[in-house]
Order: structure tokens, then C-alpha cells, then sequence
């Protein structure tokens, strides 16, 4: 904290005053309303609620399908957080190492960080319609892909559609974090090791290591999140539910369903699964002003 | 001669990175431009074709929706008074937000602090149907406050205002003093100019947050009058090489934005010097 500081005035809440407002009215009032639903439910009619205790929890643990949504979740996070990760530290590494045209390279892969997800997700059904879509086609005749009937082909199908656009954020932040790397550093690295591709293991990862856990971090939360767009717009959960994520299928139990209970309690759980994940942030984000 | 072969072989990757990355948006603008009949004959086109005029004044001025009440110039229109309301709405105050909490001194300054930030773990995602019925509770379903202030009611921009006002120097501070600037002055007069490329970082950011915005407005509209660009995706009629169009300008504005603005972009969010 700062040593200098003024004294505590009424002007000091006038300052935190409307973004406080705005989240008490449209952040603290919804949360307390979804916990109100994960232990109510509602009787058949509507006429009124009832306090169910675990009930809501208990029925979603108990249904196949969310299993289906966790399991798929899981996977999915993982597998674009090592895709992105690895393409997008590639990528960083080609482009921190060229002398000529790096300003030109950061330019040609930084925009499609900007391209909603939905629209991706318009732009992957295109390339994957049964019709004309090129990737489509290609995969079908190396082993007879359709994802609109195997799971395995409509995982494909989001991994390739999610992790496209992803690359672009992994690639800015690798770049940021190599070209913070310290000169004196990699100079003494190269006296005292001459293979290149040992010394970036053994250098420079290391030295890379806030930024990539930071990076798993953003990744996760993008396909946790982000990603409603893009299913929403390609498979919609096809074959028959398995490509759904918890996000998704909470909005589709609450819209669809009408299922408010379910869809609460849903939410609360993926609060956990956030929290958790946030509790990491927090210590890097912290860590990294000490560091500094 | 080593150092050649390996800066050739870095080109070679980055040069396959960027092609990953432009071909497929290349193709669906190639195929924009062809009429639908050759879409539907020949599949996604590599050249570009000769309907390009038609096909986009077609988009953008004809009348789509359920309702056929709404035309993409409107939609245009309607993303960009969201993605404008969310960028400056949440930058201001953020900004005092910060600024509250960096340079004053109170008891409850680790309440405040969690208060504000516990909020990142909650994405709207989490709680949209509540939010719903709050905004249904309000009046405010299908209006563009509707659609600006819930995407606003964000902490992110607070933690990077934070951060960088902690990496003022104290000094700024006891100048200022000297010079009797009062809590109000400081903050306009010295904080403010010193934050530009901050400011210009975040309001980039959440601009692209707020334009590229897909379940809420989904959720919030269902006036046709008040849709959206990326909602409206999903929702547009027309052939093939029309949707191909309308996918295609609706990522203009906010690739536009981050290239055009790139450098701003990135010295506020990585905080280069």
C-alpha cells in the first residue's frame, strides 16, 4: 500500500460509490437470488416455493447428463489450454527470435483475439457442414468423420472451433513475457550452453513460468465461459448432449427447462470450480508485484 | 550461417501460424462475394467472385428478423452504442473505483478490497437468469441500458487501474499536496493524465468485451429493435453468400480496433514502459 495517502472522507465513497452501486443492484442482488433458487423449488403450477434444503444438489448428482457436461468440461479445458499453450509459445518463441519483421508478425496474429466466439463459431460451421465444409470432407475420407453422430468427431469439431481464435491471446502474452526477459540473461546462457533447444528448457521456460500460469488460468476460464458462443453455434451439445459444457447445459436446464432450482445449483457448483481457480490467480497476480 | 538457417526456419512457422490463422477467414470472404448458386454447386471459393456489392448493400439495408423489423445497418448501430456504453460505464468507474481504494486510508480498506474483487468469480454466465429477473423487475428488458450496465458491472478494469496506481510514485502524491490540491484536483489534474495509456488500454478491451457480448443480448432482447451484430448471427434469414457477408462485417470493427490500436493496447495491458 501506498505510504502517502489521504485521510478517509466522505468524498473517498463518493469515488467507490457507482461501482459499488452498479455491482450491489446487478452482481450482489443476482447471487443472492441464485442461492435463494439452488435451495428452493418450485411446485408444478408456480403458485409458490418451497426450501429444499440440498434437494437441487442432490438431483444434479444424481443425473447422468451433468456427469456427461463435467466430463466434457474437464476434457475440454484441458485439451485447448495445451493446444493454445503450445501453439501460442511456438509461435512467441519464431517471433522473439526473427530480427526482421517482428512488428509486421505480432500484427498478422493478434487479431483474431477480437472475433467474438459466436462468430467463430458461425465461421467453424462453415468448415464443417456436411454440405460443402472443407474440413468436413477431409476428415470424412481419412476415417469416416461425422459429428453428427460420433462423440469423438464433434469433440474434434469444438477443440479445432475453440482453440483457433485462443492461439492469438497465448501468442501476445508469451511474446510480452519472452521479450521481458532480461538480456544480460540470455547472453550469459549462451556462453555457458551452446544447444538452443536445451537452453530454452532449461533458461528461458523457467523464466517464462508466471506467465504460463497465468495463461492455463485465462485459458480455462475461456472454455468454461467463453465458449457458450461457439457451441451454441455448432454443435449445440450434438450427438445427443455430449458436447455440452456446464455453463451450457445450466443455461439450457434454466431457459429451456424452465428449471430455475437446477440451474442455481448448477451455478453455485461452477462458483466452486471458479473460486478454486481464482485462489491461483490471486496468488500469481500478487506474487508478481513482489517479484517486481 | 546457423543463425540463417534458424531465422529461416522461425519465418517458416510463423509465416504457417498466419496463413492458420487468415485462410479461413480469406475463404469465407472470397466465397462472399460469388453468388449463391456457385456456393451451393462448387462449395467455399479460394477466388475472390463479382457479387461483392451486391451481396453486402443487400445485408446491410435489407429488413431481417422474425418480424422483418430489422436491418444489420441497425444491428451496426445497436453493438456499437453497447460496446461504447460498456467501455466508458465501466472505465469511469473503475477508475474511482481504483483510485478509492489505492490512495485513501480507512479501517475497512480489505472489506472494500474483497467486496469489489470477489466479484471476478461470478461472470454473468453464473448468475443470468437472477440478473434476468432483475432487469425484468426494473423495466429495463429490451434497452440499451439493459444491455450496457449488467456487462458493466465488471471488477477487471479496477485491478489494472490498481495495479498501475500502486506503481505511481509517492512523491506525485505530496507535490500535489504542497500545491493544495484537494482529493477531486489530484485525481482530474495529476492521476488522470498520467493513466492515458491505461485508459486507452482498458477501453479497448472492454469495447471488444462489450461488442462481442452473445448470451446476454440474446437473453435481454426480444425486441427486435435493440438486437445486436453477434446475437444476430444466429438469427439472420437470407442464402448462404449473405450470411457469408454479414459473418464477415461483423468482425471488422473490432479487428479494426485492435490492429489500429495495437500498440496502445498492449503497453497498457503488459504496463511496458
Amino acid at each position: 500500500m501506498k505510504k502517502v495517502q489521504f485521510k478517509s472522507s466522505y468524498s473517498q465513497y463518493l469515488f467507490l460509490a457507482p461501482q459499488l452501486g452498479i455491482l450491489l443492484i446487478f452482481l450482489y442482488w443476482p447471487i443472492i437470488q441464485t442461492f435463494r433458487d439452488a435451495f428452493t423449488m418450485q411446485d408444478a403450477f408456480g403458485f409458490g416455493t418451497q426450501f429444499v434444503w440440498f434437494d437441487n444438489f442432490l438431483f444434479i448428482f444424481d443425473d447422468p447428463a451433468y456427469w456427461i457436461a463435467f466430463k466434457f468440461t474437464i476434457i475440454y479445458s484441458f485439451v485447448i489450454t495445451l493446444i493454445t499453450a503450445s501453439i501460442g509459445l511456438l509461435l512467441a518463441v519464431q517471433a522473439n527470435n526473427v530480427i526482421h519483421g517482428k512488428s509486421a508478425y505480432k500484427t498478422l496474429l493478434i487479431w483474431p483475439y477480437a472475433i467474438a466466439p459466436a462468430v467463430v463459431g458461425v465461421m467453424a460451421n462453415y468448415f464443417f457442414s456436411e454440405r460443402f465444409g472443407l474440413l468436413y470432407h477431409l476428415f470424412n475420407n481419412l476415417w469416416g468423420f461425422n459429428w453428427y453422430e460420433s462423440v469423438f468427431d464433434s469433440y474434434i469439431y469444438l477443440i479445432i472451433a475453440g482453440s483457433w481464435k485462443q492461439i492469438s491471446a497465448n501468442f501476445i502474452f508469451f511474446l510480452a513475457g519472452l521479450q521481458a526477459i532480461q538480456r544480460s540473461v540470455i547472453e550469459a546462457s549462451m556462453i555457458d550452453c551452446k544447444n538452443s533447444i536445451r537452453r530454452f528448457w532449461t533458461i528461458t521456460f523457467p523464466l517464462l513460468m508466471p506467465t504460463t500460469f497465468f495463461l492455463i488460468i485465462i485459458n480455462i476460464t475461456y472454455a468454461f465461459f467463453d465458449t457458450f458462443g461457439i457451441i451454441d453455434t455448432t454443435t449445440i451439445g450434438a450427438p445427443s448432449g455430449e458436447t455440452r459444457t456446464l455453463v451450457y447445459k445450466a443455461y439450457m436446464d434454466g431457459f429451456r427447462g424452465l428449471d430455475l432450482g437446477s440451474a442455481g445449483a448448477q451455478s453455485i457448483m461452477m462458483m466452486f470450480i471458479v473460486l478454486f481457480i481464482t485462489i491461483f490467480q490471486f496468488r500469481y497476480i500478487e506474487g508478481r508485484i513482489h517479484y517486481n | 550461417m546457423t543463425r540463417l538457417i534458424t531465422s529461416g526456419f522461425s519465418h517458416f512457422i510463423l509465416f504457417i501460424g498466419i496463413l492458420i490463422m487468415i485462410v479461413p477467414v480469406w475463404m469465407i470472404f472470397a466465397s462472399s462475394t460469388h453468388t449463391g448458386l456457385i456456393i451451393n454447386t462448387q462449395g467455399l471459393q479460394m477466388f475472390l467472385g463479382d457479387s461483392f456489392y451486391e451481396n453486402y448493400l443487400r445485408v446491410l439495408l435489407y429488413k431481417g428478423g422474425f418480424f422483418k423489423e430489422i436491418t444489420a445497418l441497425k444491428m451496426f448501430l445497436n453493438s456499437f452504442i453497447m460496446a461504447t456504453g460498456v467501455a466508458i460505464l465501466s472505465v469511469i468507474t473503475s477508475l474511482m473505483a481504483a483510485y478509492a481504494l489505492v490512495y485513501f486510508r480507512t479501517k475497512y480498506a480489505t472489506l472494500l478490497f474483497w467486496m469489489i474483487f470477489v466479484t471476478i468469480l461470478v461472470p454473468l454466465e453464473l448468475r443470468i437468469f437472477p440478473t434476468y429477473s432483475v432487469m425484468a423487475e426494473l423495466n429495463l428488458v429490451n434497452s440499451y441500458f439493459g444491455l450496457i450496465v449488467p456487462i458493466s458491472a465488471s471488477a477487471i478494469a479496477t485491478l489494472f487501474f490498481r495495479q498501475f496506481y500502486k506503481t505511481v510514485p509517492d512523491e506525485l502524491l505530496e507535490s500535489a499536496k504542497l500545491d493544495g490540491a484537494n482529493t477531486w484536483r489530484f485525481f482530474i489534474d495529476f492521476l488522470l493524465p498520467l493513466s492515458k495509456t491505461m485508459i486507452v488500454a482498458m477501453l479497448i478491451f472492454m469495447f471488444v468485451f462489450g461488442y462481442n457480448q452473445y448470451l446476454w443480448p440474446l437473453l435481454v432482447t426480444s425486441s427486435e429493435q435493440y438486437w445486436t451484430v453477434v446475437m444476430g448471427l444466429k438469427m439472420m434469414s437470407g442464402s448462404i453468400v449473405h450470411r457469408f457477408a454479414f459473418v464477415m462485417m461483423s468482425m471488422v470493427p473490432p479487428i479494426l480496433i485492435i490492429i489500429v490500436l495495437q500498440k496502445h493496447f498492449i503497453k497498457g495491458v503488459f504496463q511496458d514502459k
